[in-house]
């Protein structure tokens, strides 16, 4: 098992050396973004519009950098680490598929965003998202310090 | 609601408005800026059915007394002089920004405002119900808990006996040493400075009988008063008095004897079943013979507020109190919102009257300025302490609002300092507490803040070092005329574009000649002043503007058919003034309706033109009035019919009932960014998506207007109530680039708005138009745990620009008491405000999950909060299905809900009729939305006048409110029903002959009309009689009902039965059917 994890992560290492970080950190950021952003929305620094306006750009790029990913540990034969994302994955595909109706990309919308319970929710799964990525994060890290150790 | 004409209140014809700018006559005080108030006289009496005539409850304000100063007292139809202006001009500051600057104010005005004084408002009949003892139900309770509560309003204690002790500024400022009278801010006359006096204060001006005041008092209560100054305001016990009045007054009341329990109700009732053992409450101080006759038990309301607690705390010994005030409570029997009723076996619920909202059990003074349950009501009237506590009681916290509702009398302040909390920016206001006559505590945050100069000084009494005496403290409902403070632009002029569908089908319908033609009865009646614009699109598949500059011999139309990228052809002369080119308005307006008459035109391009009408009024904001017949079916926001017919009473949910399109939403989120509102009025025979197009009013704050299947000649009708609606929409007041900002004491939060509006931030509302006739609702949640308080307010801040550009705030304050048990939360349950609280938030449920999930919600609501009843606050199980006296209309209102057009299944709906229904169960004001659920029937063919109502020289016959069940319908009688924005007049078919006769003028029963409208002006009593009692339901509301007269073979005869909501139908449970489910989930 752990034989097979150090190939794959070899295997991308040989793909892109730092990766790992900036990845994972792309992920990050944009949903630190959205968890300042909903809290400045309660806190009523911000015009939900905007805050919408600015939202929205960012999570179909954090979506699509988490199925790179998977795609990259699918690729690499990595499979506890692409089981630990399956769940997540699929969750982006019916979030996404059950967003409001909306012309443009994104999710969360202005009219309904104020709805404390929507805010609550939109909040919580921004915490648990960052929480996730965080430690994946280190196991990643984890994982290539091992592999650059072992090998 | 008042009775007053609605017309009279809005139109723009002449009466005078006590509350809009554009009507309001507006006091001229020749000094320079300062504080006016005008009132007109308000026949409170009058306006409600169950209110004996006489003076009023709420007419014991303090101000009756005084001779009402008469240079700035607005009577009605005498007209003002101008207000002066206020001070230095418009700088565009943003609002709030700036802080109010008392220093450089010119000094406090010395013009009087008339008396503005409490009677604003009616009060609620039965609030002597509020005061029955001490709720603590279960006689276990204990020891009254306003022992140990500080004093709600402790200004008596904090007064300062000299006045260089106020506070520091006093030294600065010309302090004339008025003697520091703080006493109860209601009753600046009263000299109360005997123990006699003082006891006597709160109630003895609510008593129709003085002769029961002394009474109320318990001779023990009194050794402890020793000699209190008069100061000191009563302090509420906080679980105290229950608000009982959740049922009219019913006959007479006679609890003075001792013997049984007996509380005001049905004769069927079955009191104090779950209290069996409870003693009779206020044996010791039972009415005179005198008093029990009296319609209400005056002697136990008076009881719990008239003495006040802290300060007995202060002035005697515990031990000296204790034997009086936990005898009191001891003795408490189960106030009547807490009477237990079971439903299974009471089938006559419904009150004879109009079911009144629990009054707040606030000590008296409080209360009788608390906000109008009209104007601001709550769901529960004692609000739960912590929020484990309200989840318990499984009832919804929220509030029901109706901001801009016509008021007969509105107290109007101009003043340069607004004065509001330095923190919160809550408004000063009735339940704020003057610490000295330097300071107040805001309510909402609990700050100190100081009192400005210019506030000291009183222009009511003319005054000095009365803060606590000034209008804004003493009307919980005010308006000021704001300061440049509050502009973020010099105040926008009335602005309105009408867009008109000019297609085939539209031209068909002949809706157009209606339009013009009110347009051009009402054309000076539009609310607005000499900058007043106007403008005109018409689209079908392109858009045409017009044209109407000044010195033009006729308007010009300019066509744009270039829908995909829509521009405006001359932008400066498409929107004109409306004085200036009256003419070429008037001549457009003659000529409109020909000029399409032979259009062959059937595409509809509504999206562009709603782009170009954005584009048009985005520089300046105003209102957009939307006249659209069909689909859109061109350019962007084009639809596409979604509703299957066949579908429409088969399908197990229905779809489509969230918008297709996200065009509408986002074109309304621009508007409202730019303070347009657009209103819409659909006039379609076919399906035309309302789900959708409803988004562009919905978000940003217009109405939505519907009159399925209207046509010049098939439904004339439906013409009659457009013509009536459109007339009422063109005069009725108007706010422009409006906000509303709700505030609560800390601890409670906004949870969720319902209404139309944008929501800008977590308590603001954006709203570029606000109109007499919308509601809101608002769900409440408690964040942190209310301990420590004993009320919570409750602020609404409306600030607009009124049609004649001046900027206003109309403030709204409401006061509720906080509770710690479930009983005192079921006490104070308004099941008339949770139940449209409920369908809102069904409404909004069956948009984002779906219909059958939303009923059930609403099933469950009913069955949870009744469980919780019986297994919290009963202590003695029985059989049947058990509900306090105030919920006992609870299932029976949603039993309404369900079968109500928005949520009902199984019966072919047409899909835009159910959106419609479901718009106006979020946007309409409480008193409508009840009538939409729960109609009212009334047998009408032997009205008599006893007990009716007089107003305004007419004599109104109040029949009873009947059940909605055919087995009242009579064949020998005629019933009318009450639906809201429709009125059925059934005739039995064995009617009694004299009816048809004189009120119908018919023959006999075969010669009804399938289709009759109209009742006959016919000479006879019974016809007068009638027709003031339609005349006057139709009065109490802004829209038109149209009256449909139906016998057994009209065709509407099954939408009148469908309202018959206690009966079983195909698909739907009967009443007691829905109660025997009730019950087997409440006893699992």
């Amino acid at each position: 098992m752990i034989c097979n994890r150090c190939l794959c992560s070899m295997v991308q290492l040989s793909l892109s050396y730092k990766m790992w970080d900036e990845v994972v950190y792309l992920n990050i950021h944009p949903l630190s973004l959205q968890i300042i952003a909903f809290d400045e929305l309660k806190t009523d620094y911000k015009n939900p519009i905007d805050q919408c306006n600015t939202l929205n750009p960012l999570v179909l790029p954090e979506y699509l950098i988490h199925v790179f990913f998977c795609v990259m540990f699918l690729c690499a034969a990595e499979w506890l680490t692409l089981g630990l994302n399956m769940p997540l994955l699929a969750y982006h595909v019916w979030r996404y598929m059950s967003r409001p109706v909306m012309s443009g990309p994104g999710l969360y919308d202005p009219t309904t965003i104020m709805n404390a319970d929507i805010l609550a929710f939109c909040q919580k799964e921004g915490w648990c998202k960052l929480a996730f990525y965080l430690l994946s994060f280190f196991y990643y890290l984890y994982g290539m310090i091992y592999v650059l150790v072992s090998s | 609601m008042s009775n007053t004409d609605f017309s009279s209140q809005n139109g723009a014809g002449g009466p005078p408005y006590a509350n809009g700018p554009s009507q309001n006559p507006v006091a001229l005080q020749p000094p320079g800026p300062g504080y006016m108030a005008h009132q007109t006289p308000y026949n409170p009496m009058q306006a409600k059915g169950p209110m004996p005539p006489g003076p009023g409850l709420y007419n014991s304000g303090p101000y009756q007394p005084i001779p009402p100063v008469s240079s700035n007292q607005a009577l009605p139809g005498q007209p003002m002089l101008k207000r002066p202006p206020m001070g230095p001009q418009h700088s565009m500051t943003p609002p709030q920004s700036a802080s109010p600057n008392p220093g450089s104010r010119i000094p406090p005005a010395h013009a009087t405002p008339p008396p503005v004084s409490a009677n604003n408002y009616q009060h609620a009949p039965a609030w002597q119900y509020g005061g029955t003892p001490p709720m603590g139900a279960p006689p276990s309770m204990g020891a009254p808990p306003p022992m140990a509560m500080p004093p709600l309003r402790p200004v008596g204690n904090h007064m300062t006996s000299s006045p260089s002790l106020a506070t520091p500024q006093a030294s600065s400022a010309e302090y004339r040493a008025t003697p520091p009278v703080f006493h109860n801010a209601m009753q600046p006359l009263g000299p109360p400075t005997s123990l006699q006096g003082y006891t006597q204060q709160g109630s003895a001006p609510l008593l129709m009988n003085p002769m029961a005041a002394p009474h109320s008092y318990q001779p023990v209560m009194r050794a402890p008063y020793g000699g209190p100054p008069p100061s000191v305001r009563p302090t509420p016990p906080t679980t105290g008095p229950p608000m009982g009045n959740a049922s009219p007054p019913l006959g007479p009341k006679t609890d003075a004897g001792p013997l049984p329990p007996q509380q005001p109700g049905p004769p069927t009732r079955h009191m104090g079943l779950s209290y069996p053992s409870l003693p009779p409450g206020y044996q010791n101080t039972s009415a005179p013979p005198n008093a029990a006759t009296m319609q209400h038990p005056v002697q136990p309301s008076t009881q719990p507020y008239s003495h006040p607690p802290p300060y007995q705390q202060l002035s005697a010994g515990p031990a000296q109190l204790s034997p009086s005030l936990s005898g009191l409570s001891l003795q408490s029997q189960t106030p009547e919102a807490l009477r237990v009723v079971n439903l299974l076996q009471e089938r006559n619920l419904l009150p004879l009257g109009p079911v009144t909202p629990p009054t707040p059990c606030l000590p008296q003074d409080l209360q009788k300025i608390n906000c109008h349950p009209e104007v601001f009501r709550s769901t529960l009237t004692s609000i739960p302490q912590t929020q484990s506590l309200l989840n318990k009681a499984k009832l919804p916290l929220g509030l029901l609002l109706h901001p801009f509702k016509d008021l007969s009398q509105l107290p109007v302040v101009t003043s340069s300092t607004i004065v509001r909390c330095r923190s919160c920016r809550t408004y000063i206001n009735p339940f704020v507490t003057f610490l000295d006559q330097r300071r107040w505590k805001c309510n909402l945050c609990y700050r100190v803040n100081d009192v400005p100069e210019e506030f000291m000084y009183n222009p009511v009494s003319r005054s000095y070092g009365e803060p606590h005496k000034r209008p804004e403290v003493q009307n919980a409902t005010l308006e000021f005329i704001a300061p440049s403070e509050y502009m973020l632009r010099p105040p926008q002029p009335a602005v309105y574009l009408i867009v008109l569908d000019v297609s085939h089908n539209a031209v068909e319908t002949g809706y157009l000649d209606v339009v013009c033609q009110s347009l051009l009865e009402n054309i000076n009646a539009l609310p607005g002043d000499s900058r007043t614009k106007i403008g005109f699109i018409t689209f079908d598949s392109t858009i045409h503007f017009y044209n109407l500059q000044e010195g033009l011999s006729q308007p010009q139309m300019l066509i744009v058919s270039d829908i995909e990228d829509i521009f405006l052809p001359t932008p400066d002369s498409l929107l004109v003034n409306l004085n200036e080119c009256k003419e070429l308005v008037q001549d457009l307006l003659r000529s409109l309706p020909q000029m399409f008459g032979k259009t062959m035109e059937t595409q509809c391009a509504l999206g562009p033109a709603l782009q170009a009408a954005f584009k048009l009024l985005s520089a300046t904001g105003g209102r957009v009035s939307v006249f659209q017949t069909q689909l859109p079916s061109l350019g962007v926001g084009a639809l596409k019919s979604r509703e299957d017919p066949n579908q429409r009473a088969s399908a197990k949910d229905i779809q489509h009932l969230s918008p297709a399109t996200d065009f509408y939403k986002k074109l309304a989120l621009d508007c409202s960014g730019q303070q347009v509102a657009v209103d819409l009025f659909l006039l379609s025979s076919q399906y035309c998506d309302l789900a959708s197009l409803g988004c562009i009013s919905r978000y940003s704050a217009g109405s939505v207007y519907y009159y399925p299947s209207y046509h010049q000649q098939h439904n004339p009708a439906g013409v009659e109530c457009f013509q009536k609606d459109l007339k009422r929409y063109l005069t009725r007041k108007i706010g422009f680039e409006a906000v509303m900002r709700i505030r609560c004491s800390k601890g409670l939060s906004i949870h969720t708005f319902h209404g139309n509006f944008f929501v800008r931030s977590t308590d603001l509302l954006s709203l570029p138009n606000v109109n007499p006739d919308a509601g809101f609702a608002v769900q409440m949640s408690i964040e942190e745990n209310l301990v420590d308080m004993q009320s919570v307010s409750f602020q609404a801040a409306l600030l607009y620009t009124s049609s004649k550009g001046e900027r206003r705030i109309r403030v709204h304050t409401m006061c509720l008491p906080v509770v710690n048990s479930l009983s005192d939360i079921f006490a104070g349950a308004d099941v008339q405000a949770i139940t449209c609280l409920l369908a809102s938030m069904a409404v909004d449920r069956s948009v984002t999950a779906s219909l059958s999930d939303a009923r059930d919600a609403m099933t469950n609501a009913s069955i949870d909060s009744l469980t919780s009843f019986r297994t919290s606050v009963l202590t003695i199980q029985q059989p049947g299905l058990l509900a306090p006296a105030c919920l006992r209309l609870f299932p029976l209102y949603i039993l309404a809900l369900l079968k109500q057009k928005a949520f009902r299944t199984g019966t072919s709906t047409r899909l835009d009729d159910r959106v419609f229904a479901m718009c106006q169960l979020k946007y309409q004001p409480l008193a409508y939305v009840m009538l939409m659920i729960h109609p009212a029937l009334y047998r009408v063919d032997d009205l008599t006048d006893e007990g009716a109502l007089n107003v305004s020289e007419r004599t109104i016959p109040q029949p009873r409110v009947q059940q909605l069940s055919v087995e009242k319908l009579s064949r020998d009688g005629a019933f009318l029903m009450d639906a809201g924005s429709v009125i059925y007049l059934w005739i039995g078919r064995n009617c009694n002959p004299n009816f048809l006769t004189q009120v119908l003028g018919l023959p006999n029963y075969a010669a009804v009309p399938l289709n009759m409208n109209m009742l006959p002006e016919l000479d006879t009593a019974e016809s007068q009689r009638t027709r003031a009692f339609v005349g006057w339901l139709r009065e109490q509301r802004p829209f038109f009902p149209i009256l449909h007269v139906i016998r057994d073979e009209s065709p509407l005869k099954a939408s009148f039965l469908q309202n018959m909501i206690e009966d079983r139908t195909e698909s739907a449970l009967s009443y007691y059917e829905f109660l025997l489910h009730i019950q087997q989930q409440v006893s699992k």
